[in-house]
């Protein structure tokens, strides 16, 4: 298919409300780009982006330890999918993302947002049904949406995202804008059968997506050996012709290199790109999840051995660009930020009840 | 028909000249125009590029606007409604066409749990400006899974907006409407009504539209509102309230029992055009609900609940429905199954002499 030469503006309503709204009050500066910061000669990041990693990979454990805090105070109610374990997904790919670029994923959605740079006090907020939260309070944990940060949800149904990130994709290449749309899911989605109507639309038309397969090893109670003939997930593409490729998704630096190549792949016209992210989460599937599908000593190990915050602290050591000032420093922000959002969220006031019957309808 | 909308100059002159065209060719007509007018809104589907949709909806349209905004889908229906969704949220405003209404389950997830609730949950930040095309209904022996009525199942999905044309006029006007509505239209295309009027004898040859007398279309643009209700007769004993092929098959049925029945083409059953209903119902005092669809939670069931909240007082009889049996649709009895005029005068009968 030709390229439309027509580039019409912008989604209206999502460009008024881009203008509408005030500039999100972005806790952390947003990551430098991955090429960029890369130091010259010896293949490693430079310092501030090692920094500006661990900003924001802290950022999200801390928020979600806060977020079960309140959860266990009874402030959030429902469901609530805590990404601890799998920060240097969020935060190493948000690094190779480039204005214009789209991020969609399921329900596992707090790290993306906060890496997108959503602002932590309507993030929080929304978990507590807050007016002032992003989606007014009536979306919740696994229900949010950003039009600045290009975060295309949030969505509560497994894999329903997926096709979603394929029409995204689409529409860039409609426009011919250049720009990835990112699209996110677990182990447990792609055993979906619409994630493979998305493959092989993505190939046929060659669109700009890359796939992110998080494959934290549970979907919900059954690991992936449960659930999946081929466990090597990366593989999935292979049968519509995709390249994928195995990442250790605890090294936020392996990420986002595998990442700027899967974007660099997609945005110059070859088609989709999987990324298989191997991860942990720490806590249970929610917060009802007792975890007993798998043992203490097995979480035990992997929060010892693997701990993506710990591995780029103990990368930052061995290349001797450890600042322990600056990183007390960034440890206190992320506090003040974490402490200043449940603060809000806690005290902020609910929707009013009118605010039910709005946006069913964009006209009546 | 033609003469619902006031037109303005400027909106004659958008219009063009009126000629006549079968449901099928009004349809190709409005997306011509829509693909003409707006570099946001674009075409696909399976089938519906090259070969020109399995009915011809789309004929030509890739030829004359380009691949890129006509074009063929794989067989998934869920990727198809799925992607278009994204195209949406991103702004485009995707038309797809699932071949059958009975095709449409694989992307019922998508319809229910995300084009319908994606204004909701980002607060009004994002739309799904999407529409939804398919062929729907009974009368041409498709058996179970070629002529289903499943309208009901999205009038109970809050966000989605449901529409159902009974004519060529409306199927373009309502089309262009869907196309211009920036919330997720499912349009279900009654496809025993493509050619011609079906007033439910299956023995009568069809008078193919073109041959109709009134029906004439805009060769341009122009738009029925959702949401407005039709008076497609004017009575005065009962009213009727139907869409799609029932309204044909409502009309003949009074007339064959001699019923003088204010007929209600619905048009939109989400919106609802409650306004309507209430005053023709009110008017007449009594009321009988028309559909394919299986009986138990079908459309009319709302309705029946609409009217008796609505018209309590007035309603001299108990309100009727005739419907589809609770079967999965039946091959061998299909006119036993399909609610024709004996039914449905049967039912005129019932609520005249109470």
């Amino acid at each position: 298919m030709a390229r439309t030469p027509a580039k019409p503006a912008a989604n209206a309503t999502a460009a008024k409300a881009a203008s509408a709204k005030k500039p999100a009050a972005k806790a952390p500066a947003t990551a430098k780009k991955a090429a960029a910061g890369k130091s010259e000669g010896n293949g490693w990041p430079d310092k501030g982006q090692l920094l500006d990693w661990y900003r924001h990979m802290l950022l999200i454990r801390r928020f979600e330890e806060r977020a079960g805090q309140l959860y266990g105070m009874g402030l959030i109610g429902g469901f609530c999918h805590l990404y601890i374990g799998q920060e240097a997904i969020a935060v190493g790919m948000q690094s190779v993302k480039k204005t214009g670029d789209q991020v969609i994923t399921g329900y596992r959605d707090h790290g993306h947002m906060l890496a997108a740079g959503m602002d932590p006090k309507e993030v929080m907020a929304e978990l507590t049904g807050r007016a002032a939260g992003s989606a007014h309070g009536k979306g919740g944990s696994m229900h949010m949406f950003d039009v600045q940060a290009g975060f295309y949800g949030g969505h509560g149904i497994v894999g329903g995202q997926v096709p979603l990130g394929a029409g995204l994709a689409f529409a860039n290449r409609y426009r011919d804008n250049k720009a990835v749309s990112f699209t996110y899911f677990g182990d447990g989605a792609a055993n979906q059968g619409q994630v493979y109507e998305a493959f092989n639309m993505a190939e046929l038309w060659k669109l700009p997506v890359v796939f992110i397969i998080e494959n934290n090893q549970y979907a919900m109670g059954t690991s992936v050996e449960r659930a999946s003939a081929e466990t090597h997930l990366h593989k999935r593409g292979i049968s519509f012709g995709i390249p994928g490729e195995e990442v250790d998704g605890m090294d936020v630096q392996a990420v986002a290199e595998a990442g700027a190549k899967a974007a660099e792949y997609a945005r110059s016209g070859k088609g989709p790109y999987i990324l298989e992210m191997k991860t942990y989460r720490y806590r249970g599937h929610s917060m009802s999840d007792p975890a007993k599908y798998r043992t203490r000593e097995e979480v035990d190990e992997v929060r010892k051995t693997r701990d993506p915050i710990d591995h780029l602290r103990e990368k930052m050591e061995a290349m001797g660009a450890t600042d322990e000032e600056a990183m007390k420093a960034i440890d206190a922000e992320v506090k003040k930020i974490v402490a200043d959002a449940a603060e809000f969220a806690r005290t902020a006031p609910e929707p009013d009840p009118s605010e039910l019957y709005t946006d069913v309808y964009a006209e009546a | 028909m033609n003469a619902q909308i006031e037109k303005t100059a400027a909106a004659a002159d958008e219009a063009g000249k009126s000629i006549p065209m079968n449901m099928i060719q009004s349809i190709n007509s409005g997306l011509d125009v829509m693909l003409g007018r707006d570099p946001n809104c674009l075409i696909f589907g399976e089938d519906v590029g090259y070969f020109g949709g399995v009915f011809r909806a789309t004929e030509g349209l890739q030829k004359k606007h380009g691949l890129n905004r006509c074009f063929d889908a794989p067989i998934n229906e869920c990727g198809i409604i799925g992607s278009a969704i994204g195209m949406a949220a991103y702004g485009l405003r995707p038309i797809v066409e699932i071949q059958f209404a009975d095709y449409i389950y694989p992307g019922y997830d998508q319809i229910v749990s995300e084009a319908a609730r994606i204004r909701y949950r980002s607060a009004g930040d994002f739309t799904v400006p999407m529409t939804i095309r398919t062929p729907y209904g009974g009368g041409i022996f498709g058996g179970q899974t070629h002529s289903q009525s499943p309208e009901a199942l999205f009038t109970h999905i809050a966000g989605m907006k449901t529409v159902i044309p009974s004519n060529p006029y409306d199927a373009k006007g309502l089309l262009i409407a869907a196309i211009e509505s920036d919330d997720p239209v499912v349009i279900f295309e009654p496809k025993r009504l493509y050619n011609g009027p079906f007033d439910g004898y299956p023995d009568k040859p069809v008078t193919p539209w073109q041959k109709v007398e009134g029906n004439l279309v805009p060769e341009g643009y122009y738009t029925v509102p959702l949401g407005k209700a039709r008076i497609a007769r004017e009575g005065a004993d009962c009213t009727i309230l139907a869409y799609g092929t029932m309204v044909h098959v409502a009309i003949a049925s009074a007339e064959a029992v001699g019923v003088d029945a204010e007929v209600v083409d619905l048009r939109s059953l989400a919106p609802l055009d409650i306004e309507t209903i209430e005053a023709s119902v009110k008017k007449t005092g009594r009321c009988v609900i028309v559909h394919e669809a299986t009986r138990t939670s079908g459309f009319g069931a709302e309705l029946s609940a609409l009217v008796q909240e609505h018209c309590f007082y007035h309603l001299e009889a108990p309100i009727e429905r005739v419907t589809g049996w609770d079967t999965p649709y039946p091959h061998a009895f299909e006119w036993e199954y399909f609610p024709g005029p004996k039914r449905v005068g049967a039912a005129l009968k019932r609520v005249m002499e109470d």
